[in-house]
């Protein structure tokens, strides 16, 4: 029984790491670029979160309606401030400028936070829990958030498939060239879909301060998180990176189960052994589904 | 000069340019005045110029992996590890001369790296990135798992510790500065093989090379292995410099970040540029060791400009984008007419066909 | 009216001049083809006319507007599609979605989804494929059908004929009363001298970056055109 206790909380553990995952994602599916400084952007909202709900005391629910907004703008500021000349540049210059403010903003919160941690208070929610019979209990707070993070991929799913500027977006992955013959301004529409990842990001990453302990450099673990959630699933399949942040989510609550000290290393063997036997993720395929 | 002007002439084929000679000359007497540092510098500033000479082994190395194969590793840290606690457990625990267990505890990182290579190998790009990260964590992980290791507190070196300090530290000295003689002269010599002239063409278009037949995977492997080991050899440095390892610092990511600043500062896709950077990254943590962290963001600011406005780096300003070449490793086409003209390499062309992209 | 004037341009790549004080005129409603062989800059015109490559001297200038600098997705918006060399049909989005990203400029006009399906029969039976699984006349068509969901008041149709089937060529020119009937303006560029003699009023013939020679498609002799042509 206790083990089926450790795959139910490892699922809901999946959701959250799915809603880290999305925003990786999306700007891998339409950009071919994959944002080192993933990661530490959650850790920033998460500090973001701590700040409103801490020091200005807004309700800790409502500084979501805050951080996603200062996030979205921040993605939409910094895909046409740096990212958009790093894609023209071509070649590594993608990878080195995102690791580059990776360390920037990391020792930047090191700066300003120190390295304590943290953790965003959120009141009694944050140990209310459905009680399903004796051994297992479901907590309010992982099963909200696991709830959001198959809303959110849904909700980035249908916007790709069926709206006008996602559309625009799957053409201009597939050919950015030719999106622009269609009267596609790709640097805009990049800009709006690393705004659209980096609210995603703001989501998670009031979700991820309000779960747990975090510290400036947690966007390292967070970032490794999401990269394999995204690699289980599969490249460029949203509902994969949902399954694949399950998957992850039930290794490392089984693997802490057999020793708490194994959680984060049976993440990252499932990982290997998905890497080295089903190269391709569980769930490969278009974005467009 | 134009190309269509000397194919019409008679054409010598040349490697070495006239600075590639004086850069022979200038760098020889400064390897004769480095050999002699222990006679001649205090034993503070012998362990200093260790840790440089560790930096410029894995800044050569990460440029032998980004600059030469296109790949950009953020998990050399795995190797920098396997080369810090096979060193010490080959020479504590075995009992094996620890200058013999140095090229032993290589070794075992080129073998180990060689499987890992399938493993990272799956990923290209970004991704390739991280997953070399999360391999790092990995061997990080099991090693703290380790007893025989010291498991999450780590081990000290003993072996030299017999050793009077003095003697000590001068041998560590002479150890990492062969070893920077040797980084860099094996990347030199692997870039001026045959070996090496697919590399620049896997560099420039990796599909085109493959069509050529150039065997990518094959030569990006030999990459991979050799730079786990150099990066080993650094790692084994750094522990007989500080005669302690534990496993969150040998296999910090900061070892990552420092490579790939020291390189892109330096200058990415030079034998020079590494050298040049380590330089600077030494200099500037230095410098600004008073002030925290604060090196780090300026340096990863100074590597994100340099990339976006200069990406030849420090090494592409001094040297007129590569028109001096301490290490002649390209063929330039020379009329014999005019020995010493140097052709002006043409810098890399971005992605022209898309203006607006 | 003239609508298209463009006025000696020069285009390069890097340093390959591909075009030699070119100079179009097209006036609306009409039908222009331009012939050449291979090499002789015909696409290298169409590129710089969609905005893909910008004129190093000359200028463009679209119903009187000057638009040499213009990126191409600004130019969309102005009523210039262009039909691409090699049609570059997206290849993950379905037939319909291809459509609908041609549209993305909301530019009003005869074009819609429904006028497109009537105009090629073709397109409507694929609506649902994908991309990548299209033929390269059904590919043509798309890309055409693409194109006209922008409302252009200039189409640019490169190489048409290119690779496809007599007969599937057929199929597709016979499309075209229905663009110019709806008084979309074309420009197509051509190397089957007899298709363009055909569905043209006027035919202007390139040599190696330079026009050589310009006239009423009714007009012209066969040697004329041969010597044009072949610059023999």
């Amino acid at each position: 029984m206790e083990w089926l206790n450790a795959v139910l909380q490892g699922i809901l553990l999946g959701g959250l790491y799915a809603l880290l995952a999305a925003g990786l994602s999306l700007m891998f599916g339409v950009m071919r670029i994959v944002n080192l400084a993933h990661g530490v952007l959650a850790v920033v909202a998460a500090y973001l979160g701590y700040f409103l709900v801490d020091k200005l005391s807004v309700p800790a629910f409502l500084c979501i309606v805050i951080v996603i907004p200062v996030m979205a703008g921040i993605g939409y500021v910094l895909q046409l401030g740096l990212l958009n000349p790093a894609i023209a540049r071509g070649g590594l210059a993608p990878i080195l400028v995102t690791f580059g403010l990776a360390v920037v903003v990391t020792n930047l919160l090191q700066q300003f936070f120190s390295a304590d941690t943290r953790s965003i208070q959120t009141g009694a929610i944050a140990t209310d829990s459905i009680q399903i019979n004796d051994e297992i209990a479901i907590g309010v707070f992982p099963l909200v958030t696991f709830i959001v993070g198959v809303v959110v991929i849904a909700g980035l799913q249908t916007y790709l498939s069926r709206s006008r500027t996602g559309r625009a977006m799957r053409a201009a992955s597939d050919d950015k060239d030719a999106a622009q013959l269609m009267g596609i301004d790709n640097r805009r529409i990049y800009a709006i879909a690393t705004a659209i990842a980096l609210g995603v990001v703001g989501l998670a990453g009031v979700f991820l301060g309000m779960r747990t302990q975090f510290s400036p450099t947690y966007g390292d673990a967070t970032l490794i998180f999401a990269f394999e959630a995204v690699i289980i699933g599969g490249l460029g399949s949203l509902w994969g990176t949902l399954i694949g942040g399950v998957v992850l989510g039930i290794a490392q609550a089984v693997g802490a189960q057999i020793n708490p000290a194994y959680g984060i290393l049976a993440g990252n063997l499932v990982f290997l052994a998905i890497l080295a036997f089903r190269p391709t993720g569980l769930l490969q395929k278009a974005v467009n589904s | 000069m134009t190309i269509q002007e000397s194919a019409t002439m008679p054409v010598k084929v040349r490697r070495a340019t006239k600075s590639s000679w004086t850069g022979l000359a200038v760098m020889t007497p400064i390897l004769i005045l480095l050999a002699l540092g222990p006679y001649i510098l205090g034993r503070g500033m012998q362990q200093n110029l260790v840790i440089l000479f560790s930096l410029i082994v894995l800044g050569t190395m990460w440029n032998l992996l980004a600059g030469y194969g296109g790949m950009v590793s953020i998990g050399q840290q795995a190797y920098i590890g396997i080369g810090a606690y096979g060193l010490v457990y080959i020479a504590d625990t075995l009992g094996i001369d620890p200058f013999l267990a140095v090229p032993l505890a290589v070794i075992i990182a080129g073998v180990l790296s060689l499987p890992i290579s399938f493993l990272a190998f799956r990923l290209s790009g970004g991704y390739f990135a991280i997953g070399t990260w999360v391999i790092a964590e990995v061997v990080k992980l099991i090693v703290e798992q380790m007893d025989v290791l010291g498991a999450g507190s780590g081990v000290s070196f003993m072996a030299v510790t017999e050793l009077s300090p003095g003697r000590r530290i001068a041998y560590v000295y002479w150890l990492s500065l062969i070893a920077v003689v040797i980084a860099v002269a094996v990347t030199y010599l692997l870039m001026r093989s045959r070996l090496g002239l697919g590399f620049t063409a896997i560099r420039d278009d990796s599909v085109a090379a493959g069509s050529l037949g150039v065997r990518v995977t094959r030569s990006k492997r030999i990459v991979y292995v050799i730079a786990g080991m150099g990066c080993a050899l650094a790692g084994s440095m750094i522990a007989a410099n500080t005669l302690r390892v534990q496993p969150e610092s040998i296999f910090s990511v900061e070892y990552s970040a420092f490579m790939i600043f020291i390189v892109v500062i330096g200058g990415i896709g030079t034998i020079e540029g590494p050298i040049v950077g380590a330089i600077v990254f030494f200099a500037l943590q230095q410098w600004l060791s008073d002030f925290g962290l604060w090196y780090l963001v300026i340096l990863g600011l100074l590597a994100i400009i340099i990339t976006l406005v200069l990406p030849r780096g420090i090494w592409g300003l001094i040297s007129g984008n590569g028109k001096i070449r301490l290490f002649p490793v390209g063929y330039r086409l020379v009329n014999p007419l005019e020995r010493f003209s140097l052709i002006k390499e043409k810098a890399p062309v971005g992605d022209g066909g898309a203006p607006n992209a | 009216m003239t609508l298209l004037k463009v006025d000696s341009i020069d285009v390069h790549y890097g340093d390959f001049q591909a075009l030699y004080g070119v100079s179009v005129s097209v006036a609306a409603g009409e039908t222009l083809a331009i012939i050449g062989a291979n090499g002789a800059g015909k696409s290298t015109l169409m590129k710089a006319l969609a905005g893909l490559m910008t004129p190093t001297a000359g200028s463009i200038a679209f119903e009187g507007r000057d638009v040499t600098a213009m990126p191409s997705f600004k130019r969309v918006g102005l009523g210039i599609a262009l039909t691409p060399e090699g049609r570059r049909i997206f290849p993950s989005l379905s037939v319909e979605e291809n459509l609908l990203v041609g549209g993305h400029t909301r530019r009003k006009g005869p074009w819609n989804l429904a006028s497109v399906y009537e105009a090629f029969p073709l397109v409507a039976d694929r609506k649902d494929r994908i991309g990548i699984h299209l033929s390269g006349g059904e590919q043509q068509a798309v890309a055409i059908g693409r194109a006209l969901m922008s409302n252009p008041s200039l189409l640019l149709l490169d190489e048409v004929s290119l690779g496809l089937a007599p007969v599937v060529v057929e199929q597709i020119y016979a499309a075209l009363p229905a663009i110019t009937g709806a008084g979309t303006t074309v420009l197509v560029v051509e190397q089957d001298v007899n298709q363009a003699l055909k569905v043209s009023d006027r035919v202007q013939c390139m040599l190696e970056g330079r026009t050589v020679l310009e006239g009423a498609a009714g007009t012209l002799t066969r040697d004329q055109i041969a010597t044009a042509y072949f610059g023999i």
